[in-house]
C-alpha cells in the first residue's frame, strides 16, 4: 500500500504534462475531467495512506520511498526520496483534498476564459509541487517543490497576462520569494557542508547529536532557512508579495492561501524543528516575526478595500499565528492551525469568488452591500468561514486552533505574557476586520445586483468546506473541555509536544475565555459601526493618515521600491551600454584618429615630403649636436 | 580512428556542402545535417561503448602525475623535427563536450533552413568548419594541434558574422576577431615559452601533454605562461572585464553563429581552463584563484545587471551567458569535485538553454524582423507554443530546480561554499539576479498586451523538431544528471591540481565552533 506513496505527486505532474502538451487541442470537458480527476486520484491516494497509517503504521513511524539517485558528485548524494509520517501524513491529506475541492470550483468558475486547459496545467503543477515539497526526504527535493510552487504563483498570479499590473504582481511575488530562497540555498550549502548530508532525518539527527543549543552553526543554518520560509509564508519582513498576489483568478488565490505555497515556510520549520530548537535566538525570532506579522497584518486588513486584500492580509496574519505556535515550540498546534486554516481560507476565498463573479468583476467592498438574500450560500459560506477565522467559540474550528496557540504562547517556555497579549489583540483585529467584511458585504444596502449565480460544482465545495471549517475542530477538543486532543496526540510520532511552564495568573480555560470576549467584542464593534445602511466614511485627521498607514501596508512597499527595486533598475538602465566596453572602444578610437593623422601626412604633395625630410634631418641633427 | 572521423566528417562535408550547392539549392543544407547526425550518432554510440560500467572497469589514475583516463587515442607523427605530432585523445569530459557539440550542430543546421537564403553552399561550409575545430579543440592532446584547431574554429566564425549577419555585422566581426586573435597570439607565446622551458630543462623538445605535464617551473615563469593561458581563455569565456566582444557578436551572428558561440565556443575556453591551465600549473592556479573566483562573482553579478538593462532579445540572452559562464568559471577554480562537476553541468545545461534562447529569438526576428523586446510585448496571444517554450528556457536559464541549470550552479555553489563563503554567498545572490532578467524577458516579449497587434505563425514543424529535443535534454540534465555526472568523475582527479584543498567529506564542526564570515 504504501508504496502507492509516489502517485500522489505523480498523478497531478502527469496531469500538468498532458495538460501542457495537448491542452489546447482538447475539448474543455476532457480538461476538466484531467485537471480535476488528477487530483482526485491523488486525494484517494493519500485517504488509502491515511487508513494503511492508522491499521498498519510503518515502522518506527515513518516510511521512505526511493526512486532513483538524482545528484552523485563528489561526497553529496540525493535520492528523489518521499517520506510519510505523522507530518506528511497530515500535509499530504490537506493539501490533496483542499486541492481537490478547488480544482472542481474551478472546473465551473473559470468556464468562460480562454486560457482554461493553461489554467488547469498551472493548477496540476502547483499541486504536484507542493506535494513533492511536503513529501520530500531531503531538503534538495524539498527545494525543488518549493521553487515549484513559486513558479506556479508566479505563472497563476500573472494567468491573466494581457494586464501589464498582473505581470507586476506576479514578477513580485516570484522575486521576493526567491529573495527568501537565496537564503535558503545559503542554509543548504552551510547545512550540507557542516553535517555531510541533506537528507531530513539523519540531518536532524547529526544536528541533535553533534550541535550544542544556541552555538553559532545551528543559529546561522536556522536563520537562514528562516529567510526562506518568511519569503513563502509572506511573514516581515518578506509579506508584501501576497496582497499584490490577489492579481490571480479567485481559485488561485485559494490554491495559494489555503492548501499550497504560504504553509510551506509552516512546514519547513515544523520539519526542521530539530534545528530550530537548536537554535533559541532563532526561535525567539520566529516567534517575534509571527506575532508582529500578525498584528500588522490585522491592522491593514482593517482598512482595505478590496473584499480579496481584506483576506489577503488575514492569511498573512494567520500565517503570523503559526509562526508564533513555531516559534514557542508548539509545533503541532502551529500544524492543527494549518490545516484549520486551509479549510476556512479557502472557504472564504471560494465564496469570495462567488460574490466577485456574481457582481460582473467588483471587488470593492464599498460597492457591495445587501447581498444575503441574493447569495444565500456566500453569504453561509462567509458567516462560516468568517466566524471560523474569527473563533466563533466552541462551535467553529478556528476557535479550538487559535485556542491551542494562545494558551501556549503563555504556557511553553519559550513563551512570555507579551506574546500571548499580541495574540489575543489580534483576536480582537481578526473579529474586527473580518465582521467588518461580511457587514459590509451582506447588510446594509443593496447597491449592485448579482448577475451570475453559481451552478453545483462551485456549491458543492463551498458546502464542504463549511463543513469542515466546523467539524475541523473537533479532532482536537481539549481536555479542560472533557476532549480528546487527538489531533495533536497523532502528530506525537513526528512532532515532540511542547512543554509546560507554569506562569502564574492563568489557566488554559481563562485564556479560552478571554479570547472568547475579545472575539465578542470584535464582532460588536464591527456590528455598531458597520452593519448599517450607510457606510462610514474615512476618517480624517490623524486616524485618516493611520487609516491610509495601514492601507499601503505600513508602507514597506514604498520603502523597498526606493531603497532596492529602483537603485538597481536604474544601474541596469544607466550601464545599458555597459561602462567597460567604452574603455575598449577608446582604445579603437584612439586607434582611428592615429591612423587620421597619419593619413593627412600621405598627400601626395611633394613640398610637404620636402618639408618633413628637411625638418625630421634638421631633428637628428641637433639631437647628435645636443649630444 | 573514431577520433579523426569526428573531425574529418564535418570537415570534408563542408567542402563538398559548398560544390554541392551548384547539384541542388537544399543539397548543402541535407549534407551538413547528414554529417553532423553521423558524429553524433558516432559519439552516442562511444558513449555507449565506454558507460560508467565500464568506465569503472578502466584503472583509475595514478596519485602522483595523474594522466587522464583516456577512452581513445590517435597518435601520429607530424612534424618530428619540432616534436608536433597529431595526437588526439579522447576522455569523459571531451567525449560529453563533443555529444553537445554535435547536438548543437544539428540544431544549428535545422534552425538555418529558412534563415539563410544567400550563399547556402559556402554558409554550411563555414558552419561545418567552425563545428570541426570545435571537435579538434576538444580532442588535441599536442599543444600545437590545439592551437591549430583554435585558430581554425575562428576564421569560419568571422565569416559566418561579417556574411550572414545582422545591421552591425562589420563592427561585431572585427571586435570579435580582435578579441580572440589577440588573446590567442598570447596563448601561443605562452605554450611557445612552456615548450622552450620543458626543452631547457629535459632537452626535449615537445608539444606534447603528457610530457608537458611535470614542466618544473620557477615562480614567474609559471606566473606569466599561466597568465597567457588564461587571458586566452577568459576572453573565450568570456570572464569580465574581457566580455565585452561577446554581447557585440552574439547579437549580430545569424542564429546558428549565435547557437555555435555560446553553446560551443565559450565552452572552449572553460574546457582550456580545465584541461590545460589546472593541470599545468597546479601551484600558481591555485595561487591565482581567489582572484579567477572574485572575477567570476562579479561576471555573475555584472553580467546579469548588463542582461536586466537590455532591450535587444538576443543582446540580453548574450549578457546573461557572461553570468553563466561566471558560475563555470567559479566552479573551475574552486576546484573541488563537487565545484567540478557544477562547472560541467553548467556548461553542458547553459549551451542548451542559451543556445535554445537565441533560436527563439531567431525564430522572432524571420517573424518580426526585429529583435526589439519594445515592439514585441503579448505574443503568447499570437504564438502561445513558441511563448510557452520561450518561458520554459527562460525558467531554465532562472535556475528552476529540475532542470539542468538549476543542477549545474548548486553544484558550483556548493563546491565553492568552503573555498569562500562570501563569495559563493554573492554568487547566490547572482542567481536572484537571473530571476530579473529572466522574468523581463517573458513579460516584455510575451505577456502584456499584444500592443502591436502581431499576427504571427507558431512553431513550424521542423522548429518544432530543433526545440523539442532541447527540452527534452535539459529535463534530463535537470532530473539525471548522475548519467552525465559518472562519466565524468574518472577526469576529475586529473584536473585537480595535487595542493587542492581537500574539502570533502567534510570534517565533523566541533560544536560550538565560531562562524567564519
Amino acid at each position: 500500500m504504501y508504496s502507492l506513496l509516489f502517485l500522489a505527486p505523480a498523478f497531478p505532474f502527469a496531469g500538468f504534462i498532458w495538460l501542457a502538451t495537448l491542452g489546447p487541442r482538447t475539448a474543455r470537458k476532457a480538461v476538466a475531467a484531467v485537471g480535476v480527476g488528477t487530483i482526485a486520484a491523488s486525494t484517494v491516494v493519500a485517504g488509502l495512506l491515511a487508513i494503511a497509517f492508522l491499521v498498519a503504521p510503518p515502522a518506527g513511524g515513518a516510511y521512505t520511498q526511493t526512486l532513483w539517485t538524482w545528484i552523485a558528485a563528489g561526497a553529496l548524494r540525493i535520492r528523489i526520496d518521499f517520506y510519510l509520517d505523522a507530518l506528511s501524513l497530515i500535509m499530504l491529506l490537506v493539501v490533496s483534498f483542499v486541492s481537490f475541492v478547488i480544482h472542481l470550483y474551478s472546473a465551473e468558475f473559470m468556464q468562460a476564459d480562454d486560457g482554461y486547459s493553461r489554467f488547469f496545467a498551472y493548477m496540476n503543477l502547483f499541486v504536484a509541487s507542493m506535494l513533492t515539497l511536503v513529501l520530500a526526504n531531503n531538503l534538495l527535493l524539498l527545494f525543488l517543490g518549493w521553487e515549484g510552487v513559486g513558479l506556479c504563483s508566479y505563472l497563476l498570479i500573472g494567468f491573466w497576462y494581457r494586464d501589464p499590473a498582473n505581470g507586476l504582481a506576479a514578477r513580485k511575488a516570484f522575486i521576493v520569494t526567491r529573495v527568501g530562497d537565496t537564503a535558503f540555498t545559503l542554509g543548504l550549502l552551510l547545512l550540507f557542508h557542516s553535517l555531510g548530508t541533506l537528507d531530513l532525518q539523519p540531518l536532524m539527527h547529526l544536528a541533535a547529536q553533534r550541535w550544542l543549543p544556541g552555538s553559532a552553526l545551528p543559529v546561522a543554518a536556522a536563520a537562514l532557512l528562516l529567510g526562506g520560509a518568511v519569503g513563502k509564508s509572506a511573514q516581515l519582513p518578506l509579506q508584501t508579495w501576497l496582497p499584490d498576489a490577489m492579481a490571480g483568478p479567485t481559485p488561485t488565490s485559494a490554491l495559494i492561501h489555503a492548501a499550497t505555497m504560504v504553509t510551506a515556510g509552516v512546514y519547513l520549520i515544523a520539519r526542521a524543528h530539530v534545528l530550530f530548537a537548536l537554535a533559541p535566538p532563532v526561535q525567539l525570532a520566529v516567534a517575534v516575526v509571527g506575532a508582529a506579522t500578525l498584528l500588522l497584518a490585522g491592522c491593514s486588513a482593517l482598512v482595505q478595500h478590496d473584499i480579496k486584500r481584506v483576506l489577503a492580509y488575514s492569511t498573512i496574519s494567520q500565517i503570523g499565528y503559526m509562526f508564533l505556535a513555531l516559534g514557542v515550540g508548539a509545533w503541532s498546534a502551529a500544524i492543527f492551525h494549518l490545516m484549520i486554516h486551509a479549510f476556512f481560507k479557502a472557504l472564504l476565498f471560494l465564496v469570495a469568488g462567488i460574490v466577485i463573479q456574481a457582481l460582473h468583476e467588483e471587488h470593492d467592498i464599498r460597492k457591495m452591500g445587501g447581498l444575503r438574500r441574493d447569495l444565500p450560500y456566500a453569504f453561509w459560506g462567509f458567516v462560516i468561514g468568517g466566524s471560523a477565522l474569527a473563533g466563533l467559540p466552541l462551535i467553529t474550528a478556528g476557535f479550538y486552533s487559535k485556542g491551542l496557540i494562545l494558551w501556549r504562547a503563555w504556557s511553553s517556555p519559550a513563551g512570555g505574557v507579551v506574546l500571548w497579549l499580541a495574540g489575543m489583540l489580534g483576536v480582537l483585529l481578526t473579529s474586527l476586520y473580518i465582521y467588518r467584511l461580511i457587514f459590509l458585504v451582506f447588510y446594509g444596502e443593496r447597491k449592485t445586483a448579482p448577475v451570475h449565480l453559481p451552478g453545483w460544482r462551485i456549491k458543492l465545495p463551498v458546502v464542504t468546506l463549511s463543513a469542515l471549517a466546523i467539524a475541523g475542530g473537533f479532532v482536537n477538543i481539549p481536555r479542560w473541555l472533557h476532549g480528546v486532543p487527538a489531533f495533536t496526540g497523532f502528530l506525537h510520532s513526528a512532532l515532540p509536544p511542547a512543554g509546560l511552564l507554569h506562569r502564574p495568573g492563568m489557566s488554559e480555560p481563562l485564556s479560552e475565555l478571554v479570547a472568547a470576549l475579545l472575539f465578542a467584542a470584535g464582532l460588536f464593534a464591527a456590528w455598531r459601526r458597520f452593519s448599517g445602511r450607510r457606510v462610514p466614511r474615512p476618517a480624517a485627521g490623524l486616524a485618516g493618515a493611520i487609516q491610509r498607514f495601514w492601507f499601503a501596508d505600513w508602507g514597506m512597499d514604498w520603502l523597498y521600491d526606493r531603497l532596492l527595486v529602483r537603485p538597481v533598475a536604474a544601474f541596469a538602465r544607466l550601464n545599458r551600454q555597459d561602462a567597460i566596453d567604452s574603455g575598449y572602444n577608446a582604445v579603437a578610437r584612439l586607434h582611428v584618429w592615429g591612423w587620421q593623422a597619419l593619413r593627412r601626412s600621405e598627400n601626395g604633395r611633394i613640398r610637404w615630403y620636402a618639408a618633413w625630410i628637411t625638418a625630421g634631418t634638421m631633428l637628428f641633427l641637433a639631437l647628435a649636436v645636443w649630444r | 580512428m573514431i577520433l579523426l572521423c569526428f573531425i574529418l566528417i564535418p570537415l570534408s562535408a563542408g567542402g563538398l556542402a559548398w560544390v554541392a550547392e551548384r547539384w541542388h539549392a537544399q543539397a548543402p543544407r541535407w549534407l551538413a545535417l547528414a554529417a553532423m547526425l553521423a558524429d553524433f550518432a558516432l559519439g552516442l554510440g562511444v558513449w555507449i561503448h565506454f558507460r560508467p560500467g565500464a568506465l569503472a572497469r578502466l584503472r583509475p589514475p595514478a596519485a602522483a602525475h595523474p594522466a587522464p583516463a583516456w577512452l581513445l587515442q590517435l597518435d601520429w607523427h607530424w612534424i618530428p623535427r619540432f616534436g608536433i605530432r597529431f595526437h588526439l585523445a579522447l576522455d569523459g569530459l571531451s567525449l560529453l563536450l563533443l555529444l553537445l557539440t554535435f547536438f548543437l550542430g544539428i540544431v544549428s543546421v535545422l534552425v538555418s533552413w529558412t534563415e539563410i537564403r544567400e550563399r547556402v553552399g559556402f554558409f554550411h561550409l563555414n558552419l561545418l568548419w567552425v563545428l570541426a575545430g570545435v571537435t579538434g579543440v576538444f580532442l588535441a592532446l599536442d599543444l600545437f594541434l590545439f592551437y591549430f584547431a583554435w585558430e581554425l574554429m575562428l576564421v569560419p566564425m568571422f565569416f559566418l558574422i561579417a556574411l550572414w549577419g545582422h545591421e552591425r555585422r562589420r563592427y561585431a566581426s572585427v571586435k570579435f576577431f580582435l578579441f580572440t586573435q589577440l588573446s590567442g597570439l598570447l596563448m601561443l607565446i605562452a605554450i611557445l615559452a612552456l615548450v622552450f622551458a620543458h626543452a631547457a630543462a629535459t632537452g626535449v623538445l615537445t608539444f606534447e601533454y603528457a610530457a608537458l605535464l611535470g614542466t618544473p617551473l620557477s615562480g614567474a615563469a609559471a606566473w606569466w605562461i599561466m597568465l597567457g593561458f588564461f587571458i586566452a581563455f577568459a576572453v573565450k569565456l568570456p570572464a569580465v572585464p574581457v566580455h565585452t566582444w561577446l554581447p557585440d557578436a552574439h547579437t549580430e551572428a545569424p542564429t546558428a553563429g549565435s547557437v555555435v558561440l555560446a553553446g560551443l565556443l565559450l565552452k572552449t575556453g572553460a574546457y582550456g581552463l580545465l584541461r590545460f591551465v589546472l593541470p599545468l600549473f597546479p601551484r600558481v592556479s591555485h595561487q591565482f584563484a581567489p582572484l579567477a573566483m572574485l572575477l567570476a562573482v562579479l561576471g555573475i553579478l555584472y553580467g546579469g545587471l548588463l542582461a536586466y538593462g537590455q532591450n535587444d532579445f538576443k543582446r540580453m540572452v548574450a549578457y546573461t551567458s557572461v553570468s553563466h559562464l561566471g558560475f563555470v568559471l567559479l566552479g573551475i577554480y574552486a576546484g573541488n569535485a563537487l565545484a567540478l562537476d557544477g562547472a560541467l553541468v553548467t556548461m553542458i545545461a547553459h549551451g542548451i538553454s542559451t543556445g535554445a534562447l537565441f533560436v527563439l529569438a531567431g525564430l522572432l526576428q524571420q517573424r518580426l524582423h526585429t529583435r526589439d523586446l519594445n515592439a514585441m510585448n503579448g505574443l503568447w496571444d499570437t504564438v502561445p507554443r513558441l511563448s510557452g517554450v520561450a518561458l520554459f528556457f527562460a525558467l531554465a536559464s532562472l535556475g528552476l530546480p529540475g532542470l539542468g541549470d538549476f543542477v549545474g550552479e548548486f553544484l558550483v555553489l556548493l563546491g565553492a561554499w568552503p573555498v569562500s563563503r562570501l563569495l559563493a554567498a554573492f554568487a547566490a545572490a547572482g542567481i536572484l539576479v537571473a530571476t530579473f532578467y529572466a522574468l523581463r524577458l517573458v513579460q516584455r516579449a510575451f505577456h502584456g498586451p499584444n500592443r502591436h497587434a502581431w499576427r504571427l505563425p507558431d512553431l513550424s514543424r521542423r522548429e518544432t523538431l530543433a526545440l523539442a529535443p532541447m527540452i527534452l535534454v535539459l529535463l534530463w540534465l535537470g532530473l539525471f544528471p548522475s548519467t552525465v555526472l559518472r562519466t565524468f568523475r574518472l577526469v576529475i582527479p586529473s584536473l585537480q591540481p595535487p595542493a587542492a584543498p581537500a574539502v570533502l567529506p567534510a570534517a565533523p564542526a566541533a560544536p560550538g565552533k565560531a562562524l567564519r564570515p
